[in-house]
């Protein structure tokens, strides 16, 4: 062992991130906490900016009494030094080296200069982002994502619209409906896709969750009171506007997924927030060569990764709420200090932590089943002239080409044959649209480096520091 | 019969479809997914010395220019111009040698002084020695090619399907080949599988030593067009015919018809390892902004990888394989696949209706390297990997 | 009941920037596309291929449909990027580099050919 105390780097301040930041200090480790945001918090307690001067923030979170042991706990590692928190650095490549691993982050907003952490290990807690399945006018100002219209309203403290619908799938939904209405917005309708039956088919599972079926009755219960009208097995068909939205066409599914004809109306509205689950982000990990397991990051019980020293939790494994987050991120702490300081961890110090982690998990599992149960016919709702592609503005029809009359079967010759998936965005919005337009899996994108980087920064590495 | 559905996979299907014959092509994964989908689509005669390859060169760049008719957009072709620049007098000189050997073989180099250099790239750095300008290089967008070439050619194309077995008459002549979903009969099979051309000469008995040598490429954040020709630095022509095994980057720089400038060019011998090499690309983008000091500021979205396939001669296996009637050869051209692809694939296609070929094959004989003394240089060639 | 009332908020002083030469109020710490939507702007891109007009959509800096030129410089994702007193910000038209027509990143970048759409 060297004489210094081992580093883990966490990489994301979210609730996983923090969770490990907290159990690996309490515990022997210097850890650096690295984080894109100016404040801790991650995606789900994202905190307003605080020139804002919000003395009332939690009245747009839930569980604010569990961020509020973080950030105290956050507060008292900080002022004993046992972690730094590198706020605003944009991870971009995390190395491995021969004595460990080098942390590559781009500084602030401008993200024009480099910082280089050296670490023992590392902890990959970099969340997730919204999926969006591509319909017609779904590229139109005024059409955001539903985390995306969360961040304005939660960071900016600026509602996104006057007057909005909210649709597509998943439990992601739900606050935001109910975030939107209590700050002022008029939610015209919140549209799921799944129906009732999707739900009431796995009755076992929700019953075996007691805490979540809890959440569930809050959310119902705001809604009412903001007296927004649910309407489930419902899709959003089309959003209408030349320079902006306008409006939207909604109609009933039927059983197999397919709009039933008769049923569509017009909904006036200027804010779409729309979203149809979650995905992880795994760039980092690919980077880094993690074996992926679907669309998350391999983890073993101790949320280790099969690359020695780095070990990863929270939606980066697999999407699964801010409470498993807080789980895995907890148990990965808890590996890593024991790793990390030479020692063998013994599971049964984190039973607990454990015990909710196979509980949560079975029941996202569950819970993605229904949701995904739905929008099942997408694909034939997007025409042949919908953009697919955002970035790159590659529509259907071309995607469908490359399938049809080039002869692409999967999809890394999809986009190498149409240009979907290579723009700024590197196919992070696009893939899951695309693969499903072309008809083939959603295969990894091997990403190298997590967000563009300048070349200039590329041509001059920084030196690698430990910080004190 | 061609095995591969690759760039030069494509081009066999196409003048083999074209000289009358009824063509199959087999590929275990889909179109371009082997080296083809990570290239630059170079077509270069510059970085060629006087010699066998230079010939298929030009006569490779002759036949994409007829393509181009035919399909020059689809599959983005530029005839852009390619221009070879040299940072010290020292190695201008070397580079001017190099044109005037090259000008013999019938390529058109241009010099060009240093104060002209900004007229061609307004972009390019201060203060280098001159360069040499190459009409003839040009550049295509690999997959489309290869994709539009397969489909220009009518081939039955099967993808997904792996060739296991080369199958032999009892005389030894080739009669078809086994895949993991039955047999295809054919009397003639062209081995086009590129890095993979061993492994598919080995399945008919026979030694073929293609290794990989693994390059990346940067990709930039779209841009209006600022590098008007494929720029590089006069040290690259050395470093395609190197024979070390560690790293080499010289970079070579070019805009594209979608508006991401292209990075290249690193060549290692590491086997098939696909991880990332941030030295690597650090190198590339290191090179890159020394030729174009813009590009600082503009930012890298993405890297890719691939592997190029070369023999120990650096010359690609084209033509008849005298050890086994009916098996034909058509790989291991190295990093210059799509641009040498038309012409490998004019030359098979002559050479499967038993007419002359328009080069000669000898120095692309399959079967070169087996009169090779295991002393001799190719000796060190033994891959990476084994011990 | 608006999200500043809702969250009890006492922002520090607002400020002006420009947006396309308009004079917009921001708040401290508000990032640009938040300042942009509390103004009503919607859109301050236009994609190189169709110039069709683009927004925030992601908000998270993901999806790089928010890209924006602020004080000269093309490319910033405006759901990252604060807001900062007396900041000059103009739709971003294609690249963002100068295409022939449009302001770029500064004189000695002007373009010399036009981009090529696919």
């Amino acid at each position: 062992m060297t004489a210094h105390r081992p580093v883990l780097a966490v990489i994301g301040a979210g609730p996983a991130g923090l969770a490990g930041a907290l159990a690996a200090a309490a515990r022997g480790v210097r850890v650096v906490l690295v984080d894109s945001a100016a404040e801790a918090g991650g995606q789900f307690y994202r905190q307003p900016a605080r020139g804002l001067g919000a003395r009332r923030p939690q009245a747009l979170h839930h569980q604010w009494r569990t961020w509020e042991r973080l950030r105290t706990g956050l507060d008292t590692h900080l002022a004993a030094a046992r972690v730094t928190h590198l706020s605003d650095r944009h991870v971009w490549c995390v190395e491995r080296q021969s004595d460990g691993l080098t942390v590559h982050a781009l500084i602030g907003p401008e993200q024009e200069e480099s910082v280089a952490v050296h670490a023992d290990g590392v902890l990959l807690a970099t969340g997730g982002y919204e999926k969006v399945l591509p319909f017609p006018g779904w590229t139109l100002p005024g059409v955001v994502t539903a985390g995306g219209a969360q961040a304005l309203l939660k960071g900016g403290l600026v509602l996104p619209g006057r007057t909005a619908v909210v649709a597509g799938t998943g439990p992601l939904l739900l606050p935001v409906a109910t975030g939107l209405a209590a700050a002022g917005a008029q939610v015209v309708a919140l549209v799921e896709s799944a129906g009732p039956a999707d739900f009431t088919r796995r009755a076992r599972t929700w019953a075996g969750a007691p805490t979540k079926l809890a959440e569930g009755a809050v959310y119902a219960a705001r809604l009412l009171r903001h007296r927004v009208a649910v309407t489930l097995r419902h899709a959003v068909l089309e959003a209408h506007g030349t320079e902006r939205l306008e409006s939207v066409t909604v109609a009933a599914l039927d059983p197999e997924g397919r709009p039933v004809p008769g049923t569509e109306r017009r909904v006036v509205c200027d804010t779409l927030a729309v979203g149809h689950g979650l995905l992880p982000h795994t760039d980092l990990a690919e980077g880094l060569g993690c074996r992926l397991d679907g669309p998350g990051v391999s983890v073993d019980d101790e949320q280790r990764t099969d690359v020695p020293g780095v070990w990863a939790a929270g939606e980066t494994t697999g999407i699964g709420g801010s409470a498993l987050s807080l789980a895995e991120g907890h148990i990965a702490g808890r590996s890593a200090a024991a790793r990390l300081t030479g020692t063998v961890p013994d599971p049964r110090e984190w039973a607990p932590a454990a015990r909710a982690r196979t509980g949560l998990r079975s029941f996202f599992a569950a819970l993605d089943a229904a949701y995904a149960a739905r929008p099942a016919r997408w694909t034939e709702q997007v025409t042949d002239e919908t953009v697919v592609c955002r970035c790159e503005e590659v529509t259907a029809g071309a995607v469908r080409e490359a399938v049809g009359t080039l002869g692409a079967g999967d999809l890394r010759t999809v986009k190498l044959l149409t240009r979907a998936g290579m723009g700024w965005c590197q196919g992070r919005m696009c893939e899951p649209g695309v693969a499903g337009v072309a008809g083939c899996a959603l295969t990894p994108a091997r990403r190298s480096l997590a967000r563009p980087v300048p070349l200039g920064v590329l041509a001059a590495p920084a030196d690698p520091s430990t910080p004190q | 019969m061609v095995v591969g559905a690759g760039m030069v996979g494509a081009a066999c299907a196409l003048y083999a479809a074209r000289a009358g014959l009824d063509v199959i092509l087999v590929d275990r994964g889909p179109v371009a997914g082997g080296t083809t989908g990570a290239g630059e689509g170079n077509l270069l005669v510059s970085d060629k010395e006087p010699g066998p390859e230079l010939q298929l060169a030009l006569l490779s760049a002759k036949l994409w220019g007829e393509l181009a008719q035919e399909m020059g957009a689809a599959v983005e072709y530029e005839p852009k111009g390619g221009l070879v620049v040299a940072s010290t007098p020292a190695s201008l000189t070397a580079l001017a040698e190099l044109a005037a050997g090259q000008r013999a073989a019938g390529v058109s180099a241009v010099r060009v002084g240093a104060d002209q250099l900004h007229e061609l790239e307004p972009y390019l750095a201060r203060g280098l020695a001159g360069g040499v300008l190459y009409p003839q290089d040009a550049q295509v967008m690999p997959t489309l090619a290869a994709a539009h070439l397969v489909r220009a050619s009518g081939a039955r194309l099967q993808t997904g399907r792996t060739v296991v077995q080369v199958l032999l008459d009892t005389a030894g002549a080739v009669r078809g080949v086994r895949t993991d979903r039955g047999d295809i009969l054919a009397p003639a099979v062209v081995n086009a599988a590129g890095t993979w051309g061993s492994e598919v000469a080995a399945l008919a008995g026979v030694r073929l030593p293609v290794l990989p040598r693994r390059g990346f490429v940067l990709v930039t954040e779209p841009l209006p067009r600022r590098v008007r020709h494929k720029v590089y630095a006069a040290d690259y022509v050395a470093d395609v015919a190197s024979d070390s095994a560690a790293l080499q980057t010289s970079p070579v720089v070019e805009g594209t018809a979608a508006g991401p400038v292209l990075i290249g060019a690193s060549r290692e011998r590491v086997g098939f390892d696909r991880s990332f090499s941030l030295p690597v690309v650090r190198a590339l983008a290191a090179g890159a902004t020394r030729l174009f000091p813009f590009l600082e500021q503009v930012r890298a979205m993405r890297t890719y990888l691939g592997f190029r396939p070369y023999l120990p001669d650096h010359l690609p296996a084209v033509g008849p394989d005298p050890r086994v009637p009916g098996l034909f050869h058509a790989c291991g051209h190295e990093g210059a696949g799509i641009g040498l692809a038309t012409g490998t694939g004019h030359l098979i296609a002559q050479t499967l209706t038993g007419r002359r070929p328009e080069l000669d094959l000898a120095p692309f004989r399959p079967d070169r390297f087996d009169r090779a003394d295991p002393l001799d240089r190719f000796a060190e060639e033994a891959p990476p990997w084994i011990p | 009941m608006d999200p500043l009332k809702l969250t009890r908020a006492r922002p520090g002083a607002p400020f002006t920037v420009t947006f396309d030469g308009r004079e917009i109020e921001a708040l401290p710490g508000q990032t640009i596309a938040a300042a942009l939507w509390a103004s009503g702007v919607t859109a301050w891109r236009t994609t190189r291929g169709e110039g069709r007009a683009r927004g925030v959509f992601c908000g998270i800096g993901v999806c790089f449909d928010c890209l924006v030129t602020v004080d000269g410089r093309p490319g910033r994702r405006a759901c990252l990027v604060a807001a900062l007193p007396g900041a000059d910000i103009r739709t971003q038209v294609g690249t963002g580099h100068g295409e022939a027509g449009h302001e770029g990143a500064g004189p000695e970048e002007a373009s010399h050919e036009r981009v090529e759409p696919r």
